[in-house]
């Protein structure tokens, strides 16, 4: 494997390493559910898509390439459709977005 | 390096947890649970790129299926209390 595929491919795996961990904290730190949510998206996309670039350029051309692009589409799919159900059920449930406060909004 | 990302992804599924057990509502702890699926499904690649079984690979697919399939299944019970129920759509078109 040549060296400059090896420093990007440790670049792209570092990078979606902190995505996923930044995610996580904001899973934890987020005041309500629908930003906790948003702050779970980060690690659907941007986490999980360098994490597998990274992955990809290690593997080079090969099954597990085309592997690891199916992992890719699958999250890539199925994630949005799982945070979709899950808003629209929160909603209907009546679990309400929490917003800026009465007074604070005339203000402006 | 793989190792690096694999204890990145291990904090994550660690905060995920404990938004699992913090959360307030059901539906903190299914998005907990979602995440923690995504994390895991990238954790599995990583550990078969770290230990030379590409066979891994195989396992993040099954288990990202499943997670999906499980997502919904546990939404639907609490939203119908029942999985044999059809939904709203279903009633309408009958």
């Amino acid at each position: 494997m040549s060296t400059p595929v090896d420093i990007l491919s440790w670049i792209c795996l570092v990078a979606g390493g902190a995505f996923c961990a930044i995610g996580g904290l904001g899973l934890v730190r987020m005041p309500d559910f629908y930003t906790r949510m948003h702050a779970a998206s980060v690690t659907d996309t941007l986490g999980a898509g360098l994490m597998l670039l990274g992955m990809m350029l290690q593997a080079g051309l090969s099954l597990i390439t085309v592997k690891l692009i199916m992992v890719g589409l699958l999250i890539f799919f199925a994630g949005p459709t799982a945070t979709h159900a899950l808003a629209k059920a929160a909603l209907a449930r009546g679990l309400e977005p929490l917003l800026a406060s009465e007074e604070e909004t005339s203000k402006r | 390096m793989f190792a690096a990302g694999a204890v990145a992804l291990l904090v994550a599924l660690a905060l995920a947890l404990a938004r699992a057990i913090l959360g307030p509502t059901v539906f903190d702890r299914l998005q907990a649970a979602n995440t923690v699926g995504t994390v895991a499904m990238l954790l599995l690649a990583v550990i078969g790129f770290l230990t030379g079984r590409p066979e891994f690979l195989d396992l993040a697919l099954v288990y990202g299926l499943l997670n999906v399939v499980g997502t919904i299944a546990v939404l639907k019970f609490f939203r119908y209390g029942d999985l044999g129920e059809p939904g709203d759509d279903a009633e309408r078109r009958a």
